[in-house]
């Protein structure tokens, strides 16, 4: 029995097919997951693992090197914000400050309805809108302590749900056709990567 | 104040409330590089790209015509474009993405044919939520319209994008660490030698990684010649470049302007750009190049924004990142929070970066909170000179890649320029700008 949805398995496979190595599509199919979940539960982990073709312990060794991968459960909305040097010479670090105290909760936590998860993040390269806030990864440009909490109340209300989808920063992202440069691409690619690395290994031997 | 009549490169769209759509880029000139390069041979368009002078505009300011010839000659090679724009401070990538993301897409196919690669990877950070969106649906719409795929308009050379997105991790932009986090793995920089990866790049196979704005340039460069790129800037800084200008600005923002015959002062004062510092104070110090460089004083502002000219005053031009801070702003706490920002983005493989950066950041915490001492001053240095011994610029490497070295340029800053201020910290038991 899948744990993930037939439609992000299509999603999945079809991500796999881009690469000349499965693993490589690792992060997508993460995202993918985060996409259903919310976060990668470790049912999808192990999904994921035999999807490529390598161990759950692998995809979860990977993932939690990145910040934006899950291994914990978040909230439906994952507040970021931004407290690195612009940001901070925006009022950054007050802002945070006041979100911690208006959302009852530190860096970290989640707030007990599961609405809301706040994050300090590094630079998100939005710098000429600072302090940058994003909440799912979307941009909601300079937030200033009474815009903050008119957000949340938006949020709590549903009111930004065109703008600021579910989890998963690929939602919106589906590629229109699989690779077309030669249909043979990917597996001649594989076969002449494998004889040219046997070549340079074998020129190495030679040479030592 | 000087700004100079050059035309607008890769920022000439991005007016348009349309500027990321097909039919915009079609009806201004879109493909049109693309459709000459495929007439002219794959060396000549490698050649017009080396003509012009280019330098990468990723950070490190390599000559992109160079980094090109070094490929090695495989069956199988890669091209992969570096979008995981982290460096603090660094949004133009950002702009190029979201407001221009064909002309990225035309920049690539253009590379991929002068360097007759077939598979070609772009790399963007996974934050870009909408970034992710746009380029994705600009390369479907490329696709459909044959600028893409295979036989690319009739003349028989085929290539496939593939976007890509990151998870976040600013080491990620570091060129091998990028391969590595798209080969599926932990982002931890490889080891050098090899140097570059056109020798053993993706998968141990030849590729090059270029930057977004680098590609963005391309389109251009094909349509007007090598030379007419070459003629703007002056000396080894051709070319026009954007420039993320952030802080205590009136008009923070993305700038594309002539390298070179504009100064820092120019971008900060002008009413077209930065429109002076807010509230109408004084610069105190501005950084030049993201928060890997070195900073500047007040007395620097006349400096050119030109690659040689930076690293010749010591710092860098770097990712194009210029932040300005203002007389109220505390120096100690700015390089506490840049350190910090190092601390939490080390990717634990080499030790002085790794330990040494968790020190400095715990020292300059003690002293922003009015825990320090005065020797804490010397420590601070003598922990910098074990991650980058001599303290010197270009710095000296004890890691594998140049997060290390990057780690101690705001300190080390902070305390040649703003002594005074550390020691008030210690005196007084706390921040006097609190």
């Amino acid at each position: 029995m899948s744990h993930l949805r037939p439609d992000i398995l299509e999603r999945a496979r079809e991500l796999i097919a881009l690469y000349p190595r499965p693993r490589s599509a690792l992060i997508p199919l993460c995202h993918l997951a985060q996409e259903q979940d919310g976060w990668l539960r470790p049912e999808a982990m192990e999904e994921i693992a035999a999807l490529l073709g390598i161990t759950p312990a692998e995809v979860r060794g990977t993932a939690s090197f990145y910040d934006m991968l899950h291994t914990e459960p978040v909230g439906t909305y994952l507040v970021s914000i931004c407290t690195n040097i612009a940001c901070l010479l925006g009022g950054g670090a007050e802002l945070l400050e006041h979100a911690e105290a208006h959302l009852g909760i530190r860096v970290g936590g989640t707030t007990a309805d599961g609405m809301i998860t706040l994050e300090e993040a590094e630079c998100l390269a939005d710098c000429d809108r600072a302090p940058c806030v994003t909440v799912n990864h979307r941009y909601v440009g300079a937030q200033t302590p009474g815009s903050f909490d008119g957000l949340v109340a938006d949020l709590r209300a549903g009111r930004r749900g065109d703008e600021i989808p579910p989890h998963g920063t690929l939602v919106r992202v589906r590629r229109s056709t699989g690779l077309q440069a030669d249909p043979a691409s990917v597996a001649d690619e594989r076969a002449a990567m494998a004889e040219a690395q046997a070549a340079r290994a074998a020129a190495k031997e030679e040479g030592s | 104040m000087t700004v100079t009549e050059a035309p607008r490169i890769v920022t000439s769209r991005v007016g348009y409330e349309d500027s990321y759509t097909i039919d915009r880029y079609l009806a201004t000139g879109g493909y049109e590089g693309l459709r000459k390069a495929l007439s002219m041979t794959p060396e000549a368009v490698a050649a017009e790209v080396d003509a012009a002078s280019l330098l990468g505009r990723g950070g490190a300011g390599f000559p992109a015509g160079r980094k090109w010839s070094m490929l090695r000659k495989d069956p199988v090679t890669y091209l992969v474009v570096n979008g995981d724009e982290s460096e603090p401070a660094t949004f133009k990538d950002h702009l190029l993405v979201e407001r221009d993301p064909h002309q990225l897409v035309e920049g690539v196919v253009i590379a991929a044919y002068a360097l007759q690669v077939t598979r070609a990877f772009v790399f963007l950070r996974g934050e870009f939520a909408l970034g992710l969106e746009r380029v994705q649906r600009a390369l479907n719409e490329a696709y459909a319209h044959g600028a893409v795929g295979a036989d690319i308009f009739g003349s028989g050379f085929s290539v496939d994008l593939v976007v890509h997105p990151g998870a976040g991790a600013y080491i990620c932009g570091e060129e091998t660490a990028l391969l590595e986090s798209l080969e599926g793995k932990r982002g931890f920089p490889r080891i050098k030698p090899p140097y570059f990866p056109a020798a053993i790049g993706l998968y141990g196979q030849p590729t090059v990684v270029n930057n977004v704005e680098t590609m963005s340039n391309l389109p251009w460069i094909v349509v007007n010649g090598g030379a007419a790129f070459a003629a703007l800037g002056a000396g080894r800084s051709a070319g026009t470049r954007l420039f993320a200008l952030s802080g205590h600005v009136n008009r923070p923002g993305t700038y594309e302007v002539e390298m070179v015959k504009t100064t820092f002062r120019d971008l900060v004062m002008a009413p077209v750009y930065g429109a002076g510092v807010r509230d109408g104070r004084e610069v105190k110090a501005f950084i030049p190049g993201g928060v890997s460089a070195p900073w500047f004083g007040p007395d620097q502002l006349d400096l050119p924004l030109g690659q040689d000219e930076v690293g010749q005053a010591g710092s860098m031009l770097g990712s194009g990142a210029i932040t300005v801070m203002d007389s109220s702003t505390c120096m100690v706490r700015a390089a506490w929070r840049i350190t910090r920002f190092f601390a939490r983005e080390s990717c634990g493989q080499c030790t002085p970066c790794r330990e040494g950066s968790g020190w400095l950041e715990r020292v300059m915490r003690r002293i922003e909170h009015g825990q320090g001492r005065e020797e804490d001053l010397d420590l601070l240095l003598d922990v910098s000179d074990n991650i980058t011994p001599g303290l010197q610029w270009p710095p000296q490497q004890t890691t594998i890649c140049v997060l290390g070295p990057s780690i101690p340029s705001s300190i080390h800053s902070a305390i040649e320029m703003f002594r005074d201020e550390f020691l008030l910290h210690v005196k007084e038991g706390g921040c006097p700008h609190a």
